[in-house]
């Protein structure tokens, strides 16, 4: 409670907290636009979100290795993971793309601590940070510290963003992948290949993720196991804002970041990941509860 | 409808006495064993939920965990002050005595499961008004939750976890531990396999399946749907909150997230074991589960450093390839005999 109070009568600590949830936010609403757009087209809950976005950011860790600055690694985040989705589609998802909600829930849990495995294998179980030598703005007297780098991120993922939204409205693929999620059927017979949409949004909806990874790698620190927060994150996001609501997913991408820095300060770190879980939990109850009042239910 | 009742309590007592006279023949593997019984009793409360009931729940772990940590604290506290216990090596400092120990065991295993019910009736009545993969998300986000705030609580030991009490000399060697909870394992298995058999023929298991068949249909039949869901959840707790308290003293150190809310394991393997048997057959939980225990074993010993990548692809391998299970392979089967009999 005293913290809380500290809080509000620090105005630089409201303006650090509220800018950092800015840029946790931006990130957050990629991948819960992706976790939308699978979910939409496909009726499928992608919970290796998660791993896909950190498996994107050990890309761009090995990339900054080679010395180039991590911001051109991107592109290769991007296209590695574009690859990898249409691989895990290929392999496995279409194998129950047409099964109920459960099996598609625990086969994608499945991918999910397979590739968590996979990673602490191949790349180890440390905390890895990629520095791409940016320098700190200070602003509000030295009180509040932006480091430049989450000022590109911001940006970034809003560009990012918008290709994608550039892309589903004006390009055949991206009309395809509306018409097939509006109806299947009905897209088939007018000559749409199903099977190459899907394949191509869940690979789509990886190169996401993989962009957000990259993103957050220069950003945050990353380790294999750090994935489902984000999974659960960007879930949390489109419950609250419903799928393709897309100013709805940036504006609680926002809150979610912003109340998450917030949380942090007056709870302590220690309970930051139960504060974003508990979130969920909490929100879902919530919205359950007042579609109850209606004899209704969450669908 | 007798002669199948009276196959399935022959099944039943030989189980019992295989599993009364095993430790005697291989006392090597009584550790294994006591782990086969705990792992059944594990699949069979996630089938009462996930198979009769149809509500697919992630986070029935956090039950198993609360069970352990309830196990734990009543164990320690009528005797010693928990705060000093729980700080680094500070369990050193203390020893049960052999009656403390014994006493402290018996109140903190009762406790358990009613603890993990009580838990169980609380959150039931706020999510299981939720249905389908929104309950499935909602109970994944739980169980990470719980563990992530219990690893925060500095009194339970925080994130570097609590031992549990050695066992006492006088007591005998570790060998005689070991038994003995071998014993209690197999003594829960025999109470839950035959109350959750009893439960399943009344008009209780009868209500649970319509839930599961048509929710909306039985609650405009006039059943009370959320009453009965919490209580199929409250009784799923509490066989967990049992096998959790039993769990913790075998591993003899409770890790908040590896050990008691390990969603990634415990958590994941309760569900794995009943889709590989078959979701909502009589057998199927307990065949899955001694299965998947071999594999486990297996994993463990010759694939060492890719055994939880094995575990992993065997997740999304039987997901895919094998969704009814043993069971529910062989039930089809069968059934497509009769048909083509008959016509």
């Amino acid at each position: 409670m005293q913290d809380l109070l500290i809080f509000f009568s620090n105005p630089p600590l409201i303006v650090q907290a509220i800018l950092n949830g800015l840029v946790i936010g931006g990130l957050f609403s990629l991948v819960a636009y992706g976790l939308a757009l699978v979910w939409g087209v496909m009726n499928i809950i992608n919970v290796a979100q998660g791993e896909f976005v950190i498996l994107g950011a050990y890309v761009t860790f090995y990339f900054a290795k080679t010395g180039y600055s991590p911001l051109w690694s991107i592109p290769l985040s991007m296209a590695v993971l574009y690859l990898i989705g249409w691989l895990v589609y290929r392999t496995i998802i279409f194998r129950i793309i047409d099964r109920d909600l459960f099996t598609s829930l625990l086969a994608t849990f499945g991918i999910s601590i397979l590739l968590q495995q996979l990673m602490n294998l191949a790349f180890g179980a440390d905390v890895q940070i990629v520095d791409a030598h940016l320098p700190t703005l200070f602003i509000m007297d030295h009180a509040v510290a932006i480091p430049v780098i989450r000022l590109i991120s911001f940006i970034l993922a809003f560009v990012i963003a918008a290709v994608m939204v550039l892309f589903l409205k004006r390009s055949r693929l991206g009309q395809a992948i509306r018409a097939t999620a509006q109806n299947e059927r009905a897209a088939k017979i007018l000559g749409v290949n199903t099977q190459r949409v899907y394949a191509s949004t869940f690979a789509i909806n990886a190169a996401i993720c993989g962009g957000a990874g990259a993103l957050v790698a220069m950003t945050f620190s990353i380790h294999p196991y750090i994935g489902l927060p984000y999974t659960v994150r960007s879930f949390m996001i489109v419950i609250f804002a419903g799928i393709g609501n897309f100013s709805g997913v940036i504006l609680s991408a926002f809150a979610l970041g912003s109340l998450e820095e917030i949380a942090d300060f007056v709870l302590g770190a220690e309970f930051r990941l139960a504060f974003i879980f508990s979130l969920l939990v909490i929100v879902l109850v919530w919205r359950n509860w007042r579609l109850g009042k209606k004899r209704e239910y969450l669908k | 409808m007798k002669s199948s009742l009276q196959k399935n309590l022959y099944g039943y007592i030989i189980c019992i006495i295989v599993g009364i006279f095993i430790p005697l023949v291989y006392p090597s593997f009584v550790v294994q064993f006591a782990f086969a019984w705990l792992f059944i009793v594990m699949a069979l409360t996630w089938d009462l939920q996930g198979g009769q009931m149809g509500y697919n729940s992630f986070g029935n772990i956090v039950f198993f965990g609360i069970g352990m940590y309830t196990c734990v604290v009543l164990q320690i506290i009528p005797f010693f002050s928990l705060a000093e216990w729980s700080e680094g090596g500070g369990e050193k400092t203390f020893t049960h005595t052999n009656a403390q120990y014994f006493r402290g065991l018996l109140l903190g295993i009762l406790a358990s499961g009613f603890a993990a019910s009580l838990i169980a009736a609380v959150l039931g009545s706020l999510i299981l008004r939720m249905r389908g993969h929104y309950f499935a998300i909602c109970t994944l986000a739980l169980g990470v939750a719980v563990g992530e705030m219990v690893s925060g609580i500095e009194i339970l030991g925080g994130g570097s976890g609590i031992s549990v009490p050695v066992w006492p000399e006088a007591a005998g060697s570790i060998d005689n531990r070991n038994l003995l909870f071998y014993y209690l394992a197999l003594g829960l298995f025999a109470l839950c396999f035959l109350i959750l058999q009893l439960l399943l023929r009344t008009t209780f298991g009868g209500t649970l399946n319509a839930i599961r068949d048509d929710e909306d249909k039985a609650e405009a039949m006039g059943i009370a749907v959320v009453k009965y869901k919490i209580l199929g959840w409250v009784i799923s707790a509490f066989f967990l909150g049992f096998a959790g308290a039993i769990t913790g003293n075998m591993v003899g150190f409770i890790d908040p997230i590896d050990v008691a809310f390990a969603g990634a394991t415990y958590g994941v393997w309760m569900i794995l074991m009943v889709i590989m048997g078959g979701k909502g057959t009589l057998w199927g939980p307990v065949i899955g589960a001694l299965i998947f225990h071999v594999f486990q074993e297996l994993f463990w010993t010759y694939l060492l450093g890719w055994q939880r990548v094995a575990l992993g692809a065997l997740i999304v391998i039987i997901v895919v390839f094998f969704p009814k299970g043993i069971l529910g392979y062989f039930q089809t089967r069968s059934q497509v005999k009769n048909l083509s009999r008959s016509t």
